[in-house]
């Protein structure tokens, strides 16, 4: 049987790789990229959470639903704001997008 | 090695080599479709963790929905075909550091903990976990509030993706 602590370092290690990603793409949808995969890296804790405790409470299943639903909320908001300001600048670049910078 | 180790190193390594492709790829509907392979192999773990449900609903919702978004928004936000530039910032190697630094003191945080090397107990026979999901997500006694909170999150989401995404007459 599999340890618990193969699942843990799989998602800390999917975790980095996607904190990697939003700290240095350039591209705003590569960056949401990386958030979807952080999102999944925390999927998978809570599902295995859920399955290495007492399977026959559901709780770890159940916030895994819950972060479905706000990744869904996330990305539909944040593609909507990509697109608009695409439409207003021209540029998908974060480094361009610098009116509220000092 | 059991049968159950050799799936789970191969899923690992088809998840963390297409997550590096991810966040490495210049052309990002590359990126987009290497996300999908990482989704899926997700989805491998989360049936190997019996949870069925959540398998599936990986695969409807990430996939089928978020993932074809992204390609979606790809297309739509193109200036030409081609890709200029580098992809990574000038302080990428910064951002590696401390991606390096995350990782490290996760997995040292979680390896001082008491249950890390836990085995899975024994997964009661005959329990349907996709009925007692049900129950949990609709119970007053459990979680029907996060719930119905999520539902109106969801509504207030798409509302405000609409509005914030529709061109109105004489703009452009």
């Amino acid at each position: 049987m599999i340890p618990l602590s193969w699942y843990l370092t799989l998602s800390a290690a999917l975790f980095s790789i996607g904190m990697f990603g939003v700290l240095a793409r350039k591209n705003a949808v590569a960056i949401l990229l990386g958030i979807e995969l952080m999102l999944n890296a925390v999927n998978i804790n809570l599902v295995s959470f859920w399955r290495y405790n007492n399977p026959v409470l559901m709780d770890g299943q159940v916030f895994a639903i819950i972060v479905f639903a706000v990744a869904a909320a996330e990305v539909a908001v944040g593609l909507a704001l990509v697109i608009s300001i695409y439409r207003r600048r021209n540029t998908v670049v974060a480094d361009e997008i610098d009116l509220m910078k000092w | 090695m059991t049968a159950a180790q050799i799936i789970f190193l191969i899923t690992a390594a088809v998840i963390l080599g297409s997550a590096f492709m991810v966040v490495t790829t210049k052309n990002l509907v590359h990126a987009a479709l290497w996300l999908i392979v990482t989704l899926f192999g997700a989805a491998v773990l989360f049936a190997t963790l019996n949870a069925g449900f959540i398998a599936v609903v990986q695969v409807v919702i990430y996939i089928g929905a978020i993932a074809i978004l992204f390609i979606f928004a790809v297309m739509l936000t193109r200036r030409s075909m081609t890709d200029t530039g580098p992809g990574l910032n000038r302080g990428w190697w910064l951002s590696a550091a401390i991606a390096l630094l995350t990782f490290g003191g996760l997995v040292w945080l979680v390896s001082g903990w008491g249950g890390f090397t836990k085995a899975a107990p024994a997964y009661p026979s005959g329990f349907d976990a996709v009925a007692a999901l049900a129950h949990a997500l609709v119970s007053p006694e459990a979680f029907v509030l996060p719930f119905e909170v999520a539902s109106v999150l969801l509504l207030a989401a798409l509302v405000g993706a609409v509005y914030i995404a529709f061109q109105r007459k004489g703009e452009e």
